[in-house]
């Protein structure tokens, strides 16, 4: 403090960026910030510049093998026949290979307004059955739904509450656990070959193993069991980031606290949820954090799987489909995908950041 | 003579067993009675936080006895309240939650705006008021200190122990706090213990000093009356005859058995019986032949 009130005056320029330093620092870090979007927006650039690149040349290639075969199963004049359709860019013979940066958002375009189709088919029919519906309520039966395609958009919410109901799962049965067998090492030995063995298993396995014993519990019900099996196996997969990072955080809290507990003779109850808990907390949201990231990322795989709609679905139909845009539209869904991810991994670090006494690690 | 508050007997502290068994304490005997201001000094590594874990209870004695009050003890209890060196607050609790974790555990019974009084009462004491909605990270080492002192204060500890409170703080702060420390202790006049590495704090705060053998296997040495008036005037007490011979004969004292473990070291110390490598006789040919 004698610094402040002692220090000697220093020169005229000196002294006000000191009676500016807020205007100063963001000076000092606009260019900064400049800086960074330019070499992001700049990598962006390359990345779809190679990416088109690639694609032409496996176009060619592809366009090259077959004019090549046309060549050798039917002669020189089917072949240039041929050459020309694919120079006119014919749906009819156009080489099915990596799309390119264009014929990807154009994909997406058709995407969204396959939407708008969709939803507006959605809305008619709702308006339709409206008054049978009405009817159906009051004498009990059950209700006309929409039965038809969903669309793109559909899906992706479809994805999203199979990933919730699958993250809720796996903090339910994580946290818990984690805690009690951070708590007491007899319990942390018991349940450490089964962590060790069981984490690596692929999701899957996982998927098989949750579709026997639900198939088995659901025996004689005729609803519909894949998302309840692919929301479980998602849970399953992602769960253990958190559990082990649950039992690490409680199983090592800072021995100067636990001495605090033990010298107020903190109850049992207090010491868990006033001492240890905290302590633990930043740990066991950067499992959580993990936990959504792979639960997200096994998503996918599992509905593609266990044939539940969502994302992962799209996918797959679309890669058997084969259809001239089926190559874009998975592309699509692949950025879709990504994005959300990556929102979702943001979302749940400000949660992190929110609840945690320390500065979340980013 | 009443029961000392606490007491040791023949009290022998290790950690290990076979080989790697350290002696930390050897044979303590001590009396601290009713009342006084007792300080322990010693140079680190002498076993001043286990000797003062071992009046808490969270450290048990290898061999002999910690009474307190004639009982042994069995675990920690808050009528022994102790500020730990390094705070231990609860970073997650503000100032005023972490004195009311304590001063809720303590008096379970009173009604919430009695306690709520007694926390703010003891904040004020430690001039943290302004405070007592931070968390220990925006606070500075002395007043995390002060917060330390009220959680402890604020529970009425029958005995009051301290760790080497002001260890990690600089001279300014470091003196400050002695002396509100003093004068908080003084006010009611329990016993209090205080472990520190200066003796010049030692001096000033304590009615009795007891100097620990430096190395393993330390003993107390010989204790020293204080017998300056309180209050203590830290200005005048540099110039007091009575302060300077207790401080020289506590140093020499210290230095002097410093000097012997040094020695006694040195001599232990048996040379590798090695021959070194003369350049050339060995080389890396291996290395030479795979390339």
């Amino acid at each position: 403090m004698s610094q402040t009130t002692t220090a000697p005056t220093p020169a005229k320029s000196a002294s006000l960026t000191r009676f500016l330093p807020s205007l100063s620092g963001m000076g000092a870090k606009l260019p900064g910030m400049a800086k960074s979007a330019g070499i992001t927006l700049a990598s962006m650039l390359l990345f779809l510049l190679v990416w088109q690149l690639s694609a032409t040349y496996l176009y060619n290639v592809e366009a090259k093998s077959r004019i090549d075969r046309v060549m050798t199963e039917q002669g020189a004049a089917e072949a240039e026949k041929m050459k020309a359709c694919i120079a006119s860019g014919d749906i009819s013979c156009k080489p099915n290979t990596l799309p390119s940066p264009s014929e990807v958002v154009k994909a997406s375009s058709l995407l969204l307004a396959d939407h708008r189709v969709i939803s507006a088919d959605k809305a008619a029919f709702k308006a339709k059955t409206a008054a049978v519906n009405a009817q159906r309520k009051a004498q009990g039966l059950d209700l006309i739904t929409y039965t038809g395609r969903p669309s793109f958009v559909d899906q992706i919410f479809t994805s999203l509450k199979t990933v919730a109901v699958g993250f809720l799962i796996a903090l339910f049965i994580a946290v818990p656990i984690g805690i009690i067998i951070g708590l007491n090492e007899n319990l942390r030995t018991a349940f450490n070959w089964f962590i060790q063995v069981f984490k690596p298993v692929s999701p899957v396995v996982w998927l098989l193993l949750v579709f026997m014993i639900v198939k088995t519990l659901t025996l004689g019900s005729d609803s519909d069991t894949s998302f309840l099996i692919s929301a479980v196996s998602v849970g399953l997969c992602s769960m253990w980031a958190t559990l082990v990072n649950t039992s690490v955080g409680v199983s090592s809290v800072n021995q100067d606290y636990l001495n605090v507990a033990k010298v107020l003779k903190l109850g049992i109850g207090k010491k868990i949820f006033k001492v240890i808990l905290p302590s633990a907390i930043p740990l066991i949201f950067t499992g959580l954090r993990i936990t959504v990231s792979v639960a997200w990322m096994v998503l996918i795989a599992i509905e593609l799987l266990a044939q539940s709609p969502g994302l992962g679905s799209f996918v797959w139909e679309e890669f058997q489909n084969g259809a001239n845009d089926s190559n874009a539209k998975i592309i699509v869904a692949m950025f879709v995908i990504g994005f959300i991810g990556f929102l979702l991994d943001r979302v749940m670090y400000y949660i992190q950041q929110s609840v945690s006494f320390e500065k979340a690690l980013a | 003579m009443s029961t000392p508050i606490i007491e040791f007997r023949n009290v022998s502290k290790w950690y290990g067993e076979g080989d790697n068994k350290t002696e930390v304490l050897s044979n303590i005997n001590l009396k601290i009675e009713e009342g006084e201001f007792l300080a322990i000094v010693g140079f680190t590594g002498s076993g001043k936080t286990t000797l003062v874990n071992m009046m808490t209870g969270l450290v048990s004695p290898s061999e002999g006895e910690v009474l307190y009050r004639g009982e042994p003890i069995t675990g920690p209890a808050p009528e022994r309240g102790i500020i730990f060196q390094n705070y231990s607050l609860l970073p997650w609790f503000t100032v005023y939650q972490n004195v009311a974790l304590a001063v809720n555990e303590i008096y379970p019974d009173w009604p919430k705006d009695k306690r709520d009084e007694h926390i703010r009462k003891f904040i004020e004491m430690v001039n943290l008021t302004p405070a007592s909605e931070k968390r220990p990270k925006e606070l500075s080492g002395g007043m995390k200190q002060r917060t330390s002192i009220a959680r402890v204060l604020a529970t009425d500890p029958d005995l009051l122990l301290m760790d080497e409170p002001l260890g990690a703080l600089d001279a300014l702060t470091r003196g400050n706090l002695q002396e509100e420390i003093l004068k908080i202790w003084s006010a009611n006049r329990r016993t209090a213990v205080l472990i520190t590495n200066d003796v010049d704090e030692g001096i000033f705060m304590a009615d009795r000093i007891i100097p620990l053998e430096p190395g393993e296997k330390s003993g107390l040495g010989p204790e020293y009356k204080i017998e300056l008036a309180r209050p203590r005037n830290k200005k005048a007490l540099n110039t007091d005859p009575h302060f300077k011979k207790v401080r020289t004969s506590i140093l020499n004292y210290l230095v002097q058995l410093g000097e012997a473990a040094k020695l006694e070291r040195n001599q232990d110390l048996a040379l590798p019986d090695l021959e070194p490598i003369q350049p050339g006789t060995r080389s890396f040919g291996w290395l030479r032949r795979a390339s």
